[in-house]
């Protein structure tokens, strides 16, 4: 019986109860929910809990992307409801798998629908029209749902035309054991009401009435009145007749167990280059000269949840793989949002996108990868962009101006038309600074002037071509700039690659010694052996393929890691870091 | 041993806090409840002590001599709080070195209702990471939010957990200061249902404050938290301190009271931790293995 009524769809709210920034508290058989409506105008239901430590996300603030937590200020994306930040942890990028249960929500008769495990459809309601329809106040009882429609059935009203009147034919036009539809008739005035039962728990529910016709504004307060008065006396006497019944015992919510990987602290590594995501290019526009965005959307399902300055890997038809970072803001799930420049030598990536690729294609990715996370706990934080380089920084940026973060986003480029993504700039105001048309000595004397002095608390994000990489780095350090402050983001790994040597690598727990020769690197070496590491540009750049060093002397070739990073000798990146000793010993 | 609807012999045996031994009336018979039991106590002038199943012979409000009390469960003064047990306590409670040295301020800040069970509180006590998003302005602010790294330990001699090298950025470090600093905190729990807390001592760098709760378990989902401080401060009221901790307790309430399950989740798979819960975890697995079973929800179902 209860699992019948599991498999349902109920109504939960009004939409009314869902305005701007407001998060509702909705309770389903025992079960609450945080039920909250996005700006982009989503409406999210989600179990009323956080996954950290169960503090009901109702008393959360709905900031119109992300739903936070009042707590410890985790924050849950629009949509996908997975945590996209943990403030404990500012360097930390958090576990994408960090995901609260969430119920679906159709929004029907001015209510809004969910259900623990729906089959089929939602009522159908012949005779209400979608844009002429009245929604009552929701009446709580306490009684079981079932006493409720029963009761429902001799509920009387009279015709919102007639309501000051009396004696009304009532029809009863369908009764099932959640609902009830009557229609009220008098003279040529007509009125269906149909009388909708959630129920709250065993022995408790809500009647949710919507009535044809939206009377005008002069009835509408009567009409109003008149039923809240008529329900609120049936509700009187279900009480005085449920009290006299013996109680239910109330309905035990189940919450899910967190997977074995979360509860047992951090580290979750595991996935190949993988691109197990399917989307469709919505839209393929230029933004900029030699800059073309797309807009990808999930062919089927929600895309998973993503961070600022996180990237994909984009499989090209003509086999090659790319990786780009997310330009979108916080909440933006719907669809992930890319730049890509034409590399005038290109190798055939990103000349494919702007030439073969057409909105409508099917492009495979990757899920996103965060290995640029952003920082919130700085007082002020300085983006220093250079050209493409602007897209994740757009991502972090739009993320401090939604909570209120102080930053500045400088952007270089050779003139306004190289500028890209407009919209998204001009919703950033004053805060993204082009610099335009610059010699490279120029830029080095600008460069020079934002970066000092250093202040305490500031955070410095870098991404650009590499020269230009090359040279804020060194300024900063100049300006005294401690190595943990200035984040970097490479576009490629301009180096070349010497991977003449061959050695020995033991993977401490996999207990597993494998032989790494000339020619080959050491992530193909553990692939062979069965070893999967996740792995993305496979270049040295983007930093997805970090392994930790146990033993021996790492031969870096890559452009991820940072200068102390490197010589602490305990992280290599496998795809292009080779083995000074004979011997290296990493916890694979 | 009398029934008990506490079914917890860890808990039983316990010794429980009661009440602020200032805030009784001498002589007097005073109504309370522990583990869902109703008890009376009263104290004598001479800080002589008694506590007993409450009975109509005796009802709250009625002179008493605490020496004609028979039947009186095993009771004792502590730290400035009375405290008794419904089983068969330990001879001694656990030791609070620096309640003995003279130049302290000591005294109860606060004795405050929550509906909540006492290890969810536990753990709130044991919490950094929230200072910023609860206590805004007061012991943490954004956007300083994280919490560095810190180690814990379980004492064996002692059985106690101990967490040592707790930093967090406050706002307000201390009365003398305008800008924010780096706070030292050490956590102690020694009983199931008591926290230990030492801050370092705005006015002398060598010292710490010293800040306790210790929990009255009125049901699995309800206490009654008292706030010791025993701490180095010449100059401030006793109001003045008082109101600061109340204004604390007062902006944990509604958090903690919005927790659920209210008791604690024992199973490691029901919530998801984090490095910053280091603590919380070490906690958790010690009240499992001391096979504590009220106020949680054990991990074997």
């Amino acid at each position: 019986m209860l699992e019948d009524v599991r498999t349902r769809w109920h109504p939960i709210a009004a939409t009314d109860d869902l305005p701007l920034r407001h998060v509702f508290h909705g309770q389903l058989l025992g079960r609450e929910f945080a039920v909250w409506r996005a700006d982009d105008g989503y409406v999210n239901v989600w179990e009323n809990r956080c996954l950290h430590r169960g503090v009901r996300l109702s008393i959360g603030i709905n900031d119109g992307r992300e739903l936070k937590c009042q707590y410890h200020g985790w924050r849950y994306s629009n949509r996908t409801a997975g945590c996209t930040y943990i403030p404990a942890h500012p360097a930390d990028a958090p576990a994408r798998t960090i995901t609260n249960r969430s119920f679906q929500a159709v929004e029907r008769y001015g209510l809004v629908w969910s259900s623990e495990d729906p089959r089929g459809d939602l009522p159908v309601v012949e005779g209400i029209g979608e844009d002429d329809l009245l929604v009552l106040r929701a009446i709580p009882v306490n009684a079981s749902a079932e006493l409720v429609a029963q009761r429902l059935q001799s509920y009387r009203f009279q015709p919102n035309s007639e309501i000051a009147g009396t004696g009304t034919n009532i029809e009863l036009v369908a009764a099932t054991e959640a609902a009830v539809a009557l229609r009220s008739c008098q003279g040529r005035a007509e009125t269906l009401g149909v009388f909708f039962v959630q129920p709250v728990d065993s022995g408790r529910s809500v009647i949710r009435g919507v009535l044809s016709g939206r009377p005008n504004d002069a009835q509408l307060t009567a009409v109003l009145r008149y039923h809240n008065e008529a329900l609120s006396k049936l509700r009187e006497d279900l009480e005085r007749e449920a009290a006299a019944l013996p109680v239910p015992v109330p309905i035990e919510p189940i919450f899910e167990r967190v997977s074995e990987e979360l509860a047992s602290l951090p580290e979750l590594d595991s996935r190949g280059r993988k691109a197990a995501i399917r989307v469709q290019v919505a839209r393929k526009w230029q933004t900029a000269d030699g800059i073309m965005a797309f807009e990808l959307r999930p062919i089927r399902g929600l895309l998973p949840t993503f961070q600022p300055g996180a990237h994909i890997d984009v499989h090209l038809p003509n086999g090659l793989v790319r990786q780009y970072s997310l330009t979108n803001g916080p909440g933006e799930t719907d669809r992930f949002t890319i730049g890509v420049k034409l590399d005038p030598a290109s190798r055939g990536g990103s000349q494919c996108l702007h030439d073969s690729v057409r909105e409508g294609d099917v492009l495979a990715i990757s899920e996103p990868r965060n290995n640029f996370p952003l920082r919130r706990d700085a007082l002020k934080t300085i983006f220093v962009a250079g050209g493409i380089g602007v897209t994740p920084l757009l991502a972090m940026a739009q993320t401090l101006n939604n909570q209120s973060l102080a930053y500045e986003l400088h952007y270089f480029a050779q003139n306004e038309q190289q500028l890209a993504f407009s919209e998204c700039r001009q919703a950033l105001g004053n805060a993204v600074m082009p610099h335009l048309g610059l010699s490279p000595s120029d830029t080095v004397n600008e460069l020079r002037r934002l970066l000092s002095p250093y202040l305490p608390d500031t955070q410095l994000y870098i991404c650009g071509p590499n020269p230009m990489l090359e040279s804020t780095r060194s300024l900063a350090a100049e300006a005294g700039w401690p190595e943990a402050a200035v984040h970097f983001e490479y576009f490629k790994n301009t180096n070349v690659i010497d991977d003449s040597s061959s050695f020995e690598v033991a993977l401490a727990r996999s207990c597993l010694t494998i032989k790494v020769g000339a020619g080959q690197s050491i992530l193909e070496a553990m692939r062979d052996a069965g070893v999967d590491l996740p792995s993305s540009c496979e270049q040295g750049a983007c930093g997805t393929c970090l392994a930790t060093v146990i033993e021996g002397e790492p031969d870096h070739q890559d452009v991820y890691l940072s200068p102390s990073e490197r010589a602490s000798g305990t992280k290599i990146m496998t795809c292009v870091s080779r083995s000074k000793s004979a011997r290296l010993v990493i916890d694979a | 041993m009398a029934k008990t609807r506490c079914l917890d012999p860890v808990v039983l045996n316990l010794w429980h806090p009661l009440g602020a031994l200032v805030e009784l009336p001498v002589d007097t018979v005073v109504d309370t409840v522990l583990l869902e039991e109703r008890l009376s106590l009263a104290v004598g002038l001479g800080r002589e002590v008694a506590v007993w199943r409450s009975c109509p012979d005796f009802v709250a409000g009625d002179k008493i001599d605490v020496a004609s009390v028979s039947k009186s469960l095993p009771a004792k003064v502590a730290f400035g709080y009375l405290w008794a047990s419904l089983g068969s306590p330990p001879d001694e409670l656990f030791p609070i070195p620096e309640y003995e040295e003279t130049d302290r301020r000591r005294l109860n800040a606060a004795t405050f209702g929550v509906n909540v069970s006492a290890p969810r509180a536990i753990e709130n006590f044991l919490d950094m990471g929230h200072f910023p998003y609860v206590h805004t302005d007061i012991l943490g602010v954004e956007p300083h939010t994280e919490v560095k790294e810190y180690d814990v330990d379980i004492s064996v001699e002692r059985d106690e957990i101990l967490a040592t090298r707790c930093r967090f950025f406050q706002p307000l470090a201390s009365s003398a200061s305008e800008t924010g600093a780096e706070v030292e905190y050490i956590f102690r729990v020694p009983h199931p249902y008591c926290s230990v807390l030492y801050k370092s001592s705005p006015v002398n760098d060598a010292r710490y404050d010293v800040i306790a709760v210790f929990m009255q378990p009125l049901s699995q989902e309800s206490v009654r938290a008292h706030m010791m401080l025993c701490i180095l401060d010449e100059d401030n009221e006793d109001k003045v301190i008082k109101r600061f901790q109340q204004t604390i307790f007062g902006q944990d309430k509604p958090i903690l009271e919005n927790q659920f399950p209210k008791r604690l989740p024992l199973d490691p798979r029901a919530e998801t931790p984090i490095r910053a819960d280091k603590s919380a975890i070490a906690y958790r697995r010690w009240l499992s293995q001391k096979d504590v079973r009220y106020g949680v929800i054990p991990a074997s179902y």
